[in-house]
C-alpha cells in the first residue's frame, strides 16, 4: 500500500498513487487496430476503384477514335460498330429519363410511406410495415427486372392500361426502378420525420391542428432536409441501378425522349458490354470505363448532396 | 359546447369555504375505504390527515362558474394507473395551480383538459371531464375541436422552426380564421407583451429569440386563436427569474379574458399567481411500480398555503418534503 505522499511530504502524488496501477493496454490497442483495418477497407477499395477507372478513362480519351468534345456532345453511341461513335448523350439521357420516372414514382410513394409510418401508424402497424419495407429492399434487383419484363410491361402497361409500348421500354424500367427505391426514400425520410421533436407536434396539436395539418405543416417542413436527403439517395440508387434497366428497358441508345421506346442507360451499357465479347484493350472496352467514370461522378455528386442535407437536419435537432 | 348545456349547479354539492368549521374533510359514504386508513377525521383537528381517497369536492367545492369539472378522473398508461379519482372544479377567468411532487400526475391531469393524452398510445382516461358542462370525452366530441378552444403552453418553449410571424399565424391559419392576419399576429403579440420586442423582426426565425421570448411567443401563439382556456405545464421551469416574472405578470393580465390552469414545481409561483391551488401526491402503493397520483387537497391558494387541512399539504407547502 502506497502511503499518501502529500501527507508524508516525501514526493508529490503520482498517477499510480492517485489512480492505482496502470492497466495493461495491449488488448485495447489490438482491438483499435483491427477496427481501423475494417474501416480502412472501404477507403482503400474506393481509392482503388477511382484509380482503375481513371486509368482506363484516360486511355479511352487518348484513343484516336475519341474526342472529348464528341464524347460530351455527339448524339450517337455505337462503340461496337465498325465505324464507332462515342457520344455519351443517349446513355446519359436514358439514365436521366428512367431515373426521372423512377423518382416520379418513388417520391410520393416513399414520402407517403414515411409519413404514414411516422405520423399515422399505430406502433403495431408500424411493426408490421417496416419489416415488409425492408423485405422489399432485400429483393434482388434481377427479380424486379424480370417482373418488369414478363409481368409489368405485358400485363399492366400493354394489357391493363392498353398502352402502345415496346416489349423493352423505358417506362416499365423507370416505374419498377421507382418501386425499387421506395424503401430507400421511405426509410431515410421516416428517420428524419421521427427525429422531429415530439414537442413540435404537441405544439401544433395543442393549437387545434389535425393530424394531416401537423404532418404537412409542421413535420414535413421540419424534416425537409432529411426528406430531401432520402430523395437524393434514392435518385443516386436509381442512376446506378443496372439489372432492371438492362432486362426491361432494352439496349438501344437513343436520343428519343419517348419512354415507350426501348432505351439504354449508362449502367445497362456497362453491364451488357462488360459481359459481352468486347476484346480487352479495344476502344469499346475502354469506353466501359469512361462511362463508368461519368456514372461514378454523377452518383458521387448526388451522394454528397444527400450527406449535406442529412447533416443539416441532424444539426437542427440534436 | 354551448353554455346552455351547463350542468345544473344543483347536481353538485356546494360547500362554502368561508364556512371553515364545515370545510373539514369528511368522508363520503360511497367512497371506498382504504384498509388501515382512518375513515373520518374528527372535527377540531385541522391538520389531521384525510384519507388518501378524499375527493376535492369534499374538501373544497365553492365554485359556481366552473370551466372544468372533473369527476373521479383516472388516467392509466397501459395497464398501470397513473392518477386516480381526481374530482375538482376549475373556476372561470381565474388561475388554478396544480402543485405536488414529481410523478404525481399533474401533467397527466392537465393534459386531460385538452385531450392531449389522446396522442399517447396506451393512455386511458376514466371518469368525466366536463367543459362548460359538456363531457369532453363524449363520443360526439372531436379532440381537434377541443384543442381549438383550449390552448396549451408547454414546459420547454417549442416554437416551430419558422419565422416569428408564421409561428403566430399557424393557429389562425389552421382554424381558417377570417380577418387580417397581420392584425391577428400583432394583437396576439401585444397580448403576450412581446410586440415591442419583436415588431421589427417578425420575419426572423423564432429560434433566434431568447428562451423567455420563445416562451412568450408560444403563449402568443396559443392566444392567437382566442382560446377560452390556457393550460400551462410548468411554463417557467426553463426560464430565468426575470423572464419568469414577466410571464407571471402576463398571466395576471390574461386572467381578464381566459381561464388559466398552471402546473408548477415552484411553490412561490403558485402562491404568487394562482387563485386556487390543487395539491397532488404520489401514493406509494404496495410495490415500486404502483405509484399512483392522487389529489389531496384543493382550495383557495391563500388557504392552502396558510391553513392547509391536510398534514401532507402543510408539509409540502412548508418545504418539508417533495
Ligand atoms: N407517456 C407516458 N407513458 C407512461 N407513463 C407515463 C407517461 N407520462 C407519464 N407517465 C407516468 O404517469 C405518472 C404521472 O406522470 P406526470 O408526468 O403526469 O407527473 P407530473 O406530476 O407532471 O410530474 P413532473 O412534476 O415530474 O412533471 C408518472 O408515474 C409517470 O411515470
Ligand atoms: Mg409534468
Amino acid at each position: 500500500m502506497a502511503t499518501p505522499s502529500i501527507a508524508s511530504g516525501v514526493a508529490g502524488p503520482t498517477a499510480e498513487s492517485v489512480f492505482g496501477p496502470a492497466r495493461r493496454r495491449i488488448g485495447e490497442k489490438a482491438i483499435a487496430f483491427a477496427l481501423f483495418c475494417a474501416a480502412a477497407t472501404s477507403v482503400v477499395i474506393t481509392v482503388g476503384i477511382v484509380v482503375s477507372l481513371t486509368g482506363e478513362t484516360l486511355a479511352f480519351f487518348a484513343d484516336d477514335a475519341v474526342t472529348a468534345s464528341g464524347f460530351l456532345t455527339d448524339g450517337q453511341w455505337t462503340p461496337l460498330f465498325s465505324d464507332p461513335q462515342f457520344g455519351i448523350r443517349p446513355l446519359v439521357q436514358g439514365t436521366l429519363i428512367i431515373s426521372g420516372i423512377a423518382l416520379i414514382v418513388a417520391i410520393p410513394l416513399g414520402i407517403g410511406t414515411a409519413a404514414f409510418l411516422s405520423e399515422y401508424a399505430s406502433p403495431r402497424v408500424r411493426k408490421a410495415v417496416k419489416p415488409t419495407l425492408e423485405l422489399l429492399a432485400g429483393v434482388p434487383t434481377v427479380v424486379f427486372g424480370y417482373f418488369a419484363l414478363t409481368f409489368f410491361t405485358p400485363s399492366v402497361l400493354q394489357g391493363f392500361l392498353g398502352m402502345d409500348v415496346s416489349v423493352f421500354n423505358g417506362l416499365a424500367g423507370g416505374i419498377i426502378v421507382g418501386v425499387l427505391i421506395v424503401p430507400t426514400v421511405a426509410s431515410v425520410a421516416e428517420d428524419a420525420m421521427s427525429a422531429v421533436p415530439q414537442s413540435l407536434r404537441e405544439g401544433a396539436y395543442g393549437l387545434g391542428a389535425s393530424r394531416r395539418q401537423v404532418t404537412v405543416r409542421v413535420v414535413v417542413p421540419a424534416a425537409l432536409s432529411g426528406i430531401t436527403a432520402g430523395v437524393v439517395l434514392g435518385a443516386s440508387r436509381a442512376v446506378g441501378e443496372t439489372m432492371v434497366v438492362l432486362i426491361a428497358a432494352g439496349q438501344v441508345p437513343t436520343t428519343s425522349l419517348d419512354p415507350r421506346n426501348p432505351m439504354e442507360t449508362m449502367t445497362a451499357f456497362i453491364g451488357a458490354t462488360g459481359k459481352g465479347d468486347v476484346p480487352t484493350g479495344s476502344t469499346g472496352y475502354k469506353a466501359i470505363f469512361a462511362v463508368g467514370f461519368a456514372l461514378f461522378l454523377m452518383t458521387l455528386i448526388l451522394n454528397m448532396i444527400s450527406i449535406r442535407f442529412v447533416r443539416r437536419y441532424r444539426q437542427v435537432y440534436e | 359546447m354551448s353554455d346552455d348545456e351547463l350542468t345544473p349547479a344543483s347536481t353538485l354539492r356546494e360547500v362554502s369555504d368561508s364556512d371553515s368549521s364545515s370545510s373539514e374533510p369528511r368522508d363520503e359514504p360511497g367512497l371506498p375505504a382504504v384498509p388501515g386508513e382512518v375513515p373520518a377525521v374528527p372535527a377540531g383537528q385541522p391538520h389531521a390527515p384525510v384519507p388518501v381517497v378524499a375527493h376535492a369536492d369534499v374538501i373544497d367545492d365553492a365554485i359556481d362558474n366552473p370551466v372544468f369539472i372533473t369527476e373521479k378522473l383516472s388516467v392509466s398508461y397501459g395497464t398501470a394507473p397513473a392518477v386516480l379519482d381526481v374530482s375538482l372544479r376549475v373556476p372561470e377567468k381565474q388561475i388554478t395551480a396544480f402543485i405536488g411532487p414529481s410523478g404525481c400526475g399533474k401533467s397527466t391531469i392537465i393534459r386531460c383538459f385538452n385531450r392531449m393524452n389522446d396522442l399517447i398510445p396506451g393512455a386511458h382516461v376514466e371518469g368525466t371531464v366536463r367543459y362548460h358542462g359538456v363531457d369532453l370525452y363524449g363520443s360526439d366530441i372531436d379532440s381537434v375541436q377541443v384543442r381549438k378552444r383550449i390552448g396549451m403552453v408547454f414546459q420547454k418553449p417549442n416554437p416551430f422552426p419558422k419565422s416569428i410571424y408564421d409561428n403566430i399565424a399557424f393557429g389562425p391559419k389552421v382554424l381558417g380564421m377570417k380577418g387580417s392576419m397581420d392584425q391577428i399576429v400583432e394583437e396576439a403579440l401585444r397580448r403576450a407583451s412581446l410586440w415591442d420586442d419583436v415588431k421589427d423582426r417578425l420575419k426572423d426565425n423564432a429560434f433566434g429569440m431568447s428562451g423567455g421570448q420563445q416562451q412568450r411567443l408560444c403563449i402568443a401563439r396559443a392566444l392567437a386563436t382566442n382560446p377560452d382556456v390556457l393550460l400551462m405545464d410548468e411554463p417557467c421551469s426553463a426560464l430565468d427569474p426575470i423572464s419568469t416574472g414577466r410571464i407571471e405578470d402576463l398571466m395576471h393580465e390574461l386572467k381578464e379574458t381566459v381561464s388559466i390552469v398552471i402546473v408548477t414545481h415552484n411553490m412561490q409561483q403558485a402562491a404568487r399567481v394562482s387563485d386556487r391551488t390543487a395539491f397532488f401526491i404520489v401514493d406509494m402503493g404496495s410495490s415500486e411500480e404502483a405509484r399512483i397520483g392522487r389529489l389531496v387537497e384543493y382550495g383557495p391558494t391563500d388557504r392552502i398555503f396558510t391553513n392547509p387541512h391536510d398534514i401532507r399539504t402543510e408539509e409540502y407547502v412548508s418545504g418539508k418534503f417533495g
